[in-house]
């Protein structure tokens, strides 16, 4: 290679690799702020600020959906498996939602624990089958989404939040 | 090896072989396609969630990886051009931008209509839907360079050097669901065909994405051939081809 060549080779990939690290060092510190919601772990930790707009995430927790029947009031609890988050909405519920779930709420974070909901939105996970499917896993005795994934997910959320009780 | 890219500098050798590659491309784009679009529209099963609304997957995935791979492809002819000065590179890169600003484009419209009845929202602030907006920009930043200098070399350089720091944002789309919390799922096409999703939904997703790809490299090398025309209009070979065809 000629000796300008390689002065333009180096000089295109110094560029590129400052802006890597420029990049790079911006989501570094802005890493807490990327996520798009606080998980009930965070929550229970302190680590989402009281009566303020949040979000929070996590899956609804299996028979913790409690509707009013003369009304759009709907409970419910957030989990990660670990801690839980009790959330009061009042409007209408996305088609995906049920038990089970992913789910992501916007809303305010009272003082007595709870979350006042603003909007529910549904978390699709990355896991597509056809209904047969489903049901033939659900009579195995499996809940639909990916066993290992979700057993992987849950031993990462604990080792978060023992890494959080140290700090 | 060396003989080869010699080779590919020639904007005259690549007109011929391209001539003849262009028909497999167009081809298989084809055939590709509308298997896929067909198999995936109307045959592939239902998700046991989300119905028939899961079916936009085989244009938002297609769609999205084409996407980014036309922006690594920006940045790889770009650093080519830039090195290198091989002028083919240079074309091949005006004409990809375009098709990839569209795929972005796509991918953003296709992902807000799905958005809706799965999410409950069209548009959500989260880590992967922001940089694949910013994606969009940069497109459209590359292509607006091209067309902000009288002088086509400058401009060249200018959208060359664009692509290869914006590529930095193409690891960035494709980590955020990994990375962050997000409310985008993770992949659930992967090549290595992790079990996210069975056989007979997945076979026609793979179709799709081969057939956009066919669709992205015939349309480019055509592109690049009508590029190749205009700019080396005034030398001996062009004005020979031009006598022959009249």
């Amino acid at each position: 290679m000629r000796p300008k060549r390689k002065q333009k080779l180096f000089m295109a990939l110094g560029l590129v690799s400052l802006a890597a690290i420029a990049v790079g060092l911006t989501l570094y510190a802005l890493r807490a702020n990327i996520n798009l919601f606080f998980s009930p772990i965070q929550i229970a930790a302190g680590d989402a600020p009281y009566e303020r707009q949040i979000r929070a995430g996590g899956m609804v927790k299996e028979g913790s959906v409690a509707r009013n029947p003369d009304s759009l009031d709907v409970e419910f609890t957030v989990t990660d498996y670990v801690e839980e988050v009790r959330v009061h909405y009042s409007g209408i519920l996305p088609d995906l939602f049920r038990e089970g779930q992913g789910v992501v709420v916007v809303g305010q974070l009272q003082r007595d624990g709870f979350i006042k909901a603003d909007q529910v939105l549904a978390r699709h996970d990355e896991n597509y089958m056809p209904p047969e499917v489903s049901e033939a896993l659900e009579a195995a005795g499996y809940s639909p989404a990916d066993y290992q994934a979700k057993a992987a997910e849950v031993a990462k959320r604990v080792e978060e939040r023992e890494g959080a009780s140290q700090n | 090896m060396w003989a080869f890219i010699n080779k590919l500098r020639s904007p005259k050798w690549f007109y011929a072989i391209s001539a003849r590659l262009l028909p497999w491309f167009w081809a298989a784009a084809l055939i590709l396609i509308v298997t896929g679009a067909i198999w995936g529209l109307l045959f592939a099963p239902a998700d046991y969630q989300q119905g028939n609304s899961f079916r936009i997957i085989y244009v938002h995935v297609p769609a999205a990886f084409l996407a980014q791979s036309i922006f690594v492809s920006l940045a790889v002819t770009g650093l080519v051009f830039m090195v290198w000065k091989i002028k083919i590179a240079d074309m091949a890169a005006t004409v990809m931008a375009p098709l990839g600003a569209a795929m972005t484009f796509i991918a953003l419209f296709s992902g807000a209509v799905w958005g809706v009845p799965t999410w409950g929202t069209w548009w959500m602030w989260d880590a992967r839907l922001t940089s694949m907006l910013i994606l969009l920009f940069l497109y459209l930043g590359v292509i607006a360079l091209r067309g902000a200098f009288t002088s086509r070399d400058s401009a060249s350089r200018a959208a060359s050097v664009l692509a290869m720091v914006g590529v930095i944002n193409i690891p960035i789309i494709k980590y955020s669901v990994d990375w962050w919390y997000t409310l985008h799922q993770p992949a659930t096409f992967t090549v290595t065909g992790r079990a996210a999703m069975p056989m007979e939904m997945w076979l026609p997703l793979l179709i799709m994405v081969l057939g956009f790809y066919s669709f992205f490299i015939a349309l480019t090398l055509m592109r690049t051939r009508s590029e190749i025309l205009r700019r080396e209009a005034s030398k001996r070979w062009v004005r020979e081809l031009a006598a022959e065809a009249k």
